[in-house]
Formats: C-alpha cells, sequence, structure tokens
C-alpha cells in the first residue's frame, strides 16, 4: 500500500496518518503552536475526506446517517455531528456543510483521514436500502482542504479572499475566491482560535497555500491545539473497534439531537436517560511526565479505572494534560487520580476540558 | 541540515554523546537526536551514585510527540546529573553539547570509549 500524498510539497518531516504522508512538524511543535494561539498558522489538511451528498433527498439521507438536525441548516450553515451505528456506537465525527444557494450540491460532509471510502459507502448503502433518490460522491482526490487559524487569521485571509469574512459566523460558509481561486471559505477550525477552513480545487492548494504569509504548521500541533480544548480525534478518543463510545461518553451530546431521526437514535435516548456509566474527562498531572495513549488511569489505592486516549505536554499551559473515559462519578469532580507512567503511579487532578481558560 | 558532530566526543548509534573530561565521561544526546525528537519536554536521569551499563538505559527523554530511552556510552558510576534540565529541558534542544549535557559517569574501565563510534563514523550514520 503506498501512501497518499497531499497537493502540496512540503519542506518537513512527515508522518504517516490515516493512510496519507502528511507533514508533522516544519519547525518545531512549540514554535507552530504559539503562532497559532498568539498569531496565525496554516495547516494543509488535504487529508481530510470530502463526500457530496445531493438529489431530493440529500436532506433526508444525511439527516438519517448523523446525530445532528441536518434539517435545520440553511444554505452556507454548517454543524458539527457524529455518525453512529445502530448501537450509538461513534463510527467517526464529522462538519456536515449545507452549500452556499446556487451551488450543484446540496451538502459536502468532512469525514477523517482514511475514512471517506467507508462513509461513502455508508451513505450509498444506506440510501439504496431506505429507496431515497440522492447522489453520493467520493471527492477528496478533488478538494483540497487549507486551515488559517489563529487571532490574526481575520486579517490575513481577509485580505486576500472575496469573502465579507465580517459577515461569515461561527459555522457558516460561503463561496468566492481566494488568492484568486474559486473557494469555499467556512468559519470552522479544531484549534479552538479564530479561523477558517478554505476549500479549493486539489490543483489550487499549492496557490493558496502559497499566498498565506504565516507559519506553515504541520500534525504535531494541531494535535496539541485541539487537545487543550478537548477535541476528539478519531480513531484516537473514539474508534469503532478498539475504543467504542456513543456521543454522551465522549462530551458530544450537544451534537445529538433526539427529535430527529437517526441510526442509534434509539439506544442513546436510552443512554441519555440514564446516562452513560463513563465519561470523556480531562486529568492535569501534578507531576512531571507526559501521559500518553494507553497509559493507565488508577485511583489512590491503585485500582485502575480507566486509561489515557489522548495526552500531551500542553505548549500554552507548561502542564501535562490528558483524556480519559472513567467511570462518570469522577467527572465533574475535582478527585485525586493518578496516571501510571512507565510502572511509575504519577499524581493528578481530573478537571472539565477544554484546559485552556 | 547539516548537524553539529564535535570532534572531542565518541558517539552510540542510539544518537548519545560522550565527552572525557578529568577522568569522568560526560554524556547527552546529540543535536540531530534532538532535533528528530523535536521539543523536549522532560528528561528523566538517574541519581548520583547509581550504577549504569554501558549498552544499557540510564533514563528517558519525552518531548512533546514521542518518548525515547536513553542508553549509557560506558558502565560506571553517576557522580553529577544535571539539574539544569529539570526546569529547562529545552537545554537538551538548544545546546545539546553544551548546557544540554546529562550525567557525569566515572569509567568503570579505561577503554570502553575506543569501542565507541568515531565523529566520522557518527557524521556518516546521519547523512
Amino acid at each position: 500500500m503506498s501512501l497518499r500524498q497531499p497537493p502540496i510539497d512540503h519542506a518537513a518531516k512527515q508522518t504517516d496518518f490515516g493512510g496519507w504522508e502528511m507533514p508533522v512538524e516544519f519547525d518545531s511543535i512549540r514554535t507552530e503552536h504559539s503562532a497559532v494561539r498568539e498569531s496565525v498558522g496554516k495547516f494543509d489538511i488535504s487529508h481530510m475526506g470530502e463526500i457530496t451528498v445531493s438529489g431530493p433527498d440529500a436532506t433526508r439521507l444525511t439527516q438519517r446517517l448523523t446525530t445532528n438536525d441536518v434539517a435545520a441548516l440553511d444554505p452556507g450553515e454548517a454543524q458539527y455531528a457524529a455518525i453512529t451505528d445502530e448501537s450509538g456506537t461513534m463510527l467517526d465525527d464529522t462538519v456536515v456543510y449545507r452549500l452556499p444557494a446556487g451551488d450543484d450540491e446540496d451538502f459536502l460532509f468532512v469525514p477523517n483521514a482514511g475514512h471517506d471510502e467507508r462513509m461513502t459507502e455508508r451513505w450509498r448503502a444506506h440510501r439504496d436500502q431506505w429507496g431515497l433518490e440522492a447522489t453520493v460522491t467520493n471527492r477528496t482526490g478533488e478538494y483540497a482542504m487549507v486551515a488559517v487559524q489563529g487571532p490574526d487569521a481575520p486579517e490575513l485571509l481577509g485580505d486576500r479572499t472575496t469573502v465579507d469574512l465580517g459577515e461569515l459566523d461561527r459555522f457558516e460558509l460561503a463561496a468566492g475566491t481566494v488568492a484568486g481561486v474559486d473557494a469555499f471559505v467556512a468559519r470552522t477550525g479544531y484549534t479552538g482560535e479564530a479561523g477558517f477552513e478554505v476549500l479549493c480545487a486539489w490543483s489550487d492548494a499549492a496557490t493558496v497555500w502559497a499566498a498565506l504569509p504565516c507559519q506553515p504548521c504541520g500534525l504535531g500541533a494541531r494535535d496539541t491545539l485541539r487537545l487543550e480544548m478537548g477535541f476528539l480525534l478519531s480513531g484516537q478518543d473514539f474508534d469503532p473497534e478498539t475504543n467504542p463510545r456513543n456521543p454522551y461518553e465522549a462530551r458530544i451530546g450537544f451534537a445529538v439531537k433526539l427529535d430527529t431521526e437517526f441510526v442509534g437514535r434509539d439506544t442513546l435516548e436510552g443512554v441519555d436517560v440514564e446516562g452513560p456509566a463513563e465519561k470523556l474527562v480531562g486529568i492535569v498531572l501534578r507531576e512531571r511526565g507526559v501521559p500518553r495513549h494507553g497509559y493507565p488511569v488508577e485511583t489512590p489505592d491503585s485500582e485502575t479505572i480507566g486509561e489515557v486516549t489522548s495526552g500531551t505536554m500542553s505548549p500554552t499551559l507548561g502542564e501535562p494534560i490528558a483524556l480519559a473515559y472513567l467511570p462518570a462519578a469522577y467527572a465533574g469532580s475535582d478527585r485525586s487520580v493518578r496516571v501510571r507512567i512507565r510502572g511509575e503511579p504519577k499524581n493528578a487532578r481530573i478537571t472539565t476540558p477544554p484546559f485552556l481558560p | 541540515m547539516s548537524f553539529d558532530v564535535p570532534d572531542d566526543c565518541r558517539y552510540l548509534d542510539s544518537h548519545e554523546w560522550a565527552r572525557q573530561r578529568n577522568g569522568t565521561v560526560r554524556v547527552g544526546i546529540t543535536g540531530f537526536a534532538g532535533e528528530e525528537l523535536g521539543d523536549v519536554v522532560f528528561v528523566e536521569l538517574p541519581q548520583e551514585g547509581d550504577t549504569v551499563q554501558q549498552a544499557e538505559d540510564f533514563g528517558v527523554i519525552e518531548s512533546i510527540k514521542a518518548v525515547s530511552d536513553l542508553y549509557a556510552p560506558v558502565s560506571g558510576t553517576v557522580t553529577a546529573t544535571n539539574d539544569e534540565l529539570i526546569d529547562a529541558p529545552e537545554l537538551v534542544n538548544e545546546d545539546p553539547f553544551g548546557d544540554g549535557w546529562m550525567i557525569e559517569i566515572e569509567p568503570a574501565s579505561e577503554n570502553e570509549l575506543d569501542g565507541l563510534l568515531s565523529p566520522a563514523e557518527y557524521r556518516d550514520q546521519i547523512e
């Protein structure tokens, strides 16, 4: 198997991520991270999938396969959602964009790296099973995506696009040009900062990238930035095979609309009534060390109660932070726990993400 | 990118350097290793008086993205550790052959250093 290549030739250290060979680090994670927190940085996120859904039943089909309320979207609006199976287990998380009026397609949704083919198949299989009329097209190879994130992103991008960014609220998108090429500009992101994601043709990605004079950032900084906000990483903080979780456990109940009809809804209604047995919590280490994926989390009496799904040294806080699923009683508490790092229990406290104030 | 490989050190395949000074051997990791690891955030070192064995791990280094064992270039007794690294682990990136040093070892035997990579051999390895 060969790795899929992004549209831009990056002079950076590369890593295999979801079947893609992507830049992990251009300068240093710390440098890239603080550029985004303090000014602005850009990310090539062309490894994210793009699937369009159009036709008379496009809304109905997408409504029934995602947990949020697709029917509530006006043209030019977007929403975060989970994609669940019958048991309410999250297969992926996604942003569903209702494309601006006048576009040939109705919806574009963005599954995570390496999930585009599976999700295209899922949409088509359910369309056929339910006898719906919709065209589902995997455009992952046609669309590139460049994220521009940070407090100075509006100014930097604003000078280079025909889209009026001042008119664009969070989770809205508009069509226009960026650096002279056709693009959708969406006020979405994965960093917790102000910022935008630019969707353009694969062949125009290098033009958009080159036109944005700011710090290039790799997947390393993307991970530390999202983790400080407590944003989930598909395949790591939840995974249908290795870490099956429902949206309530994963603290994204806000993206579940039980008054809509979708696969997994009935199971999730039960979870909502009874409350999930476990919940995702934030953990801050009180000692030196870096909590990482798979490290055990214990009570002060050395009883194992969970394990770290994501962890890092927070560049902004200078503290080691982690996410873990623990028995629900721990959520919202300030109870002491321990993270076992290479056999040594390290004192830690529970917190509620985001980690940044 | 070309990396500094000082001529007064010997090297391990695993990117530690060893420099003889006043009867002890000072140990750190190379600039190449620091660049590969990225931002170093934590270094776990032995205590003074601990013994270490050549080619066995004596500590752990963590960057934001990776964790890695540190290997001893010679066997002997730890006579000093760089406490500066507790609060300033970034010295490993900033000054790998100077202020970013990690431990000093009083070697158990004289000639273990001779078996390590020469600067030229190490340069070949990282090219």
